[in-house]
This record gives C-alpha cells, structure tokens and sequence, in this order.
C-alpha cells in the first residue's frame, strides 16, 4: 500500500481580471471577471513509505501547489490525494501533526529568540513528550552539530546553521514524512554536502519518507533514486535518474588529447563542440564506441575521457520536449 | 481548551522575551505612544476650558467614557496584533501557510502572534484620565460600580478584538478594503471618547444595532458615573449591554473559521 497517493488531482486558480487605467479599476470594483488558471492538469502518482523522492520542474511548473496539498493547506479542485490513509486537507489537525516541512527561503524558528527556546515553543505546540524531545534533541543536535549555536538568536546564525536548526525544527515531532523545499538554497558547498548527507542518513537510518523539491539537480542526483518531473503543471516523467539520462541524455561529451596539434577532418567537425590546444571536446548521441574507434584510429591520441551531459543539461532538454510540443 | 490557552500564554511570553531584546526601543515607543494619544484628552480640556459643559455633560463624567475606551482599546491593539497585520503581512508573506501547518488552532496561533507592549502608552494615559474623572464625579465609586466598570472594559475589549477579527477575515477575500476596519477601530474609539447621548439619532442607532459600541462604551458606564441615561434606557439594560460585545466576539471568531476554509479552497 502507496504512503502518498495521488489520483487526478487537478487545481485551477480563480483570479480576477484586472482592467487597465482609472476608468478601468472602476468598473473593477463594480463588476469583476474571473479567469481560470489551471495549475495542476491531471497528475498521479504514488510514493512508498521509505523512498527518497525528488520532485522537479521549472518555476510555475506546479510544484508547490502539490505541496500545498500534500500537506493540507490547500484544496485541490479535483481529483484524490490520500497521505498515510487521511485525506490531507479534510483532517488537518491530524495531518499535520504527523508531517515535517522545510522551506528553504523561509524559517519558522522565532527571529529574536536563541534556538532552543524556539525548540521548546515547538514542543507546546506539537505536544511532544518530554522523553521524546529530549531523546531527539539529542539526536538532532549531535547529527546536525548544533550544540555551539543552540543558545544563539536565530537572527545571528548563517544561512547554514538556520537551515540545519530548521531541519531538526521540523523533525522533533517523528514526523512520517518530511517535505523539503529548497533546502540547499543559497549554502555554501561545505554546507551543502552536510545537509545531503544529513538527509541521506535521516531516509535510511530514521525511515522517514522524503519529498525533495529543489532547483539544485545535484541535490536530486545525490540523493534521489527516483525523480518526478513536472512542467505547466502536468506530469512529464517519473522515474529514476538512469531512466532519465536514457531518455533525454543519451549522448556523450568525448574530451580527446591530442599528440601534437591536429588537423579535424570533416566528417568529425560536425560533432566537435571546442578545441583548444591540443584539446578537443566531441558531442556524440548515437553509436558512440564506433566515433571513438574510428579517431584512435585516425589521429595520434594521448588521452580520452567520455562522459554523461551534465543533469542540467538533461533536465532542461526534458523541460524544452514539451515545450516544442510532443 | 486548556492546552490551546496554554499555549496562548506561552507565545505571548514569548513575544514579550523577543521584545525584551530591544528594550530602548520599548521605552521609547511607550513614551511615544503615551504622548501621542494623550494630545486628545488635553482636546477635551481645552474644549471644556473654552465651553464650559458640554449639553448636559460635565468635564468629569465625559472623561470616564474616554479613559474606558482608551483602556480597552489599548489592552485590543496590545493583545490583537497578529490579527491587526493579518492581511498586511502575514497572508502576503506566504507566513499563513506556516501557521496551517501547525496542528493547532489558527485563532490561537494568530492571537499569540504578539503582544505589541508599547500600547501600554495609551493604557496608562486612558488609566490616569480615567481615575481622575472617577475621582471628581459628584456621586460615589462603590464596589458594585467598580464591577460593571470592569464588565464594560472586557465588553470593549472584546468588541475591538471582534473588530480586528472581521479586519484580518475580510483579507481571506480582497486585500483592498481594509481601510473600512480602520474607520470602525479608530473611528470607533473617537466616537466612544463622548457619550452617545450628544450624538444625532442616526449616527447613535447605527452604533448601538449595527456596530454595537454604544452597547459596551456607553450604556453600562451610566450607573458608573451615576445617572440615568438621557436616551431613557434601563438601568437592567445598561447592566446586560456589555454581553453585547462577547456576542460580537463569537461571531466574528465563526467568521474566521469560515475565512479559513475559504483561503483553504482558493490559496493565494
């Protein structure tokens, strides 16, 4: 049985048309129209409990209207979600009490107070046990290093330490599930590998469920077995990495070091993306073993390395498919 | 029911630490504060300096409605203001979705938001007026007068608290209007600074039927400074008025119930 399941869902925004100029915004007041924006078409899928889930798709796409309703504060217009048996919006209270949320761009730690406090505040309001929250704090805080700034007001920490006290923030309840957007926004790279790994450990050795939505494909490439991938809120693909280099980046970039300076022939220009030096870099898609026989053969090579286009790369060939239209 | 006023308490000393960290400023702002609001009760000196009374009214008598609504209204701003910057900020800033996304009441959350400290200004500038009015009425202040004084304050209270309520729901539906709550709070307090009494009889019913000020800021101070309403209402009357204002409370907090559910099926 699917932890999260999602059937159908469907969201349309009404916003009203605005008029232009003075006489315009008259007659808005006296007379609104309303304009449906849809800004989820038909989208399903399920997530076990235990998986690691990135959920990805350009800005608009889609994806926090998804996590809004996942997590209960938003009705869809249609269609069904279930997480861990309860309809989300409909038992709110209960809800979400068993879920965790961490937005990146937005703390909910008390700006003025050290972070303990807003540790404590957390505890009255999600009602955790004394035992519980002593038995996580003390996880939390040894996992996440938080021991030297637990006393110091949220305003004072670095964007590194605020993100780290907001995941334990989020955690202290033993939530099931635990929705994570942007949570690597802005870090610098020491900090950035820290929270990866963090989450890493917390899916496999705590069990929580994780939805990670983030615009940083390195965060889903590390982390993430599977990946959903959303644009103009419909459903592009949902699957895991391999799936989706195999589908959209296929080819391979082919760096080649030459002996001396070499003469490219023709038939190999039209795959050449730079040469510099004695350095060449080839984009191939199709039958890349026979391009790579075929220039030891014909020049003097030193060294050669093939790899995978960037997830970037991938991802936004993925975005622009659909774009084209399929 | 008693965990929710718990933790109402907590977030309130909460809010009261995170203040506590710029104390300067708190000083300053009180004394502003009570200067500024001050300026309108030595208005009424000077306007009974020049006029003598007012119809009927004496100095001390007009001074006991305007210390009890400034109180009262000192005491809302202090306690409301997750309400009051409701629409302002805290829907705008996407920091309502933070707050459904605690397993508590909403009311709760929003009512601990702040205690913005600094209206203690007005609270101690309506509390000097008021005392000082009470001091120099003809009739005496007994205990029982004390006790429908008190009920006439929470009255208010809650009407204003009402008021703020209704402000922060209308913002679940345009963030346009909100200028109208401003007429019925800080209107309200400069209408219900002098009796209703001197007032045209429109005006006075629509503050009595339809925003019910009258029921909480006038009525029940008449047996408090000690006599009979020049309108002709009961003494009984003047007594139960103040319910009036925890009637509107209730029904303003069903209001934001429904607003909730409203901003749950639109978002923003």
């Amino acid at each position: 049985m699917a932890y999260i399941s999602i059937e159908n869902l469907e969201k349309h925004y009404r916003v009203a048309v605005r008029r232009k100029g003075i006489s315009g915004a008259l007659v808005n007041l006296a007379y609104r129209k309303h304009q449906d924006i849809p800004a989820l078409a038909d989208v399903s899928f399920e997530i076990n409990a235990g998986e690691l889930v990135g959920y990805i798709g350009p800005n608009g796409a889609g994806k926090s209207t998804t996590i809004k309703i996942l997590a209960g504060i938003l009705v869809p217009s249609s269609g069904t979600c279930e997480v861990g048996g309860l309809t989300p919006w409909k038992n709110r209270l209960q809800h979400v009490s068993r879920i965790g949320v961490v937005f990146g761009q937005r703390t909910q730690l008390w700006w003025d107070l050290p972070v303990i406090e807003s540790f404590e505040l957390l505890k009255s309001i999600y009602r955790i046990e004394t035992e519980q929250f002593a038995k996580n704090m003390h996880l939390y805080s040894e996992l996440l290093d938080l021991d030297e700034f637990i006393e110091t007001p949220v305003r004072q920490l670095s964007l590194g330490q605020r993100m780290r006290c907001d995941l334990a923030a989020a955690l202290l309840h033993d939530p099931e599930i635990l929705f994570l957007d942007e949570p690597t926004i802005g870090l610098d790279a020491v900090s950035k590998l820290n929270i990866r790994s963090f989450i890493k450990s917390l899916n496999k050795q705590q069990d929580v469920t994780v939805l990670l939505t983030t615009h940083d494909l390195d965060d889903i490439e590390e982390l993430c077995d599977r990946v959903i991938v959303i644009n103009h809120g419909r459903l592009l693909m949902d699957g895991t990495i391999a799936d989706l280099r195999a589908r959209y980046g296929n080819e391979r970039r082919i760096v080649v070091d030459f002996q001396g300076k070499a003469e490219i022939d023709e038939v190999h220009q039209e795959h050449l993306l730079t040469l510099e030096n004695n350095r060449a870099t080839f984009q191939v898609s199709t039958q890349v073993p026979r391009f790579i026989s075929e220039i030891t053969r014909r020049y003097e090579i030193h060294d050669l390395l093939v790899t995978p286009p960037p997830i970037e790369n991938v991802v936004a060939a993925l975005y622009e498919s659909q774009d084209g239209g399929i | 029911m008693i965990n929710g006023i718990q933790l109402y308490f907590r977030l309130l000393s909460t809010s009261i630490r995170s203040q506590m960290q710029y104390r300067g400023s708190f000083v300053f702002l009180t004394i502003g504060h009570f200067l500024t609001t001050g300026i309108e009760a030595l208005g009424i000196l000077a306007l009974f300096d020049r006029f003598g009374n007012l119809n009927e009214w004496e100095l001390p008598q007009v001074v006991v409605f305007y210390g009890t609504v400034n109180i009262s209204f000192a005491l809302t701003e202090a306690f409301a203001r997750g309400f009051d910057i409701f629409g302002g900020s805290l829907v705008k800033t996407g920091e309502f979705d933070r707050v459904l996304l605690r397993p508590r009441s909403t009311a709760v959350l929003i009512a601990g938001w702040e205690l913005q400290m600094h209206r203690l200004g007005r609270f101690l500038q309506g509390l000097v007026v008021l005392v000082l009015g009470l001091i120099h009425l003809d009739s005496t202040f007994s205990i029982l007068s004390f006790f429908t004084l008190l009920t006439a304050i929470i009255g208010t209270i809650l009407f204003f608290y009402g008021v703020l309520i209704l402000q922060a729901t209308m913002s679940f539906w345009t963030i346009e209007s909100l200028e109208i709550a401003n007429v019925l709070t800080y209107g309200g307090v400069e209408t219900a600074q002098y009796p209703m009494a001197i007032y045209k009889e429109d005006f006075r019913r629509f503050f009595t039927y339809v925003i019910p000020i009258a029921c909480v800021a006038y009525f029940p101070l008449l047996p408090v400074i000690g006599i009979p309403d020049p309108l002709g209402s009961s003494r009984t009357f003047q007594h139960l008025a103040p319910l009036v204002g925890g009637l509107f409370f209730l029904a303003s907090l069903t209001a934001w119930q429904l607003g909730v559910r409203y901003y749950k099926s639109t978002g923003t």
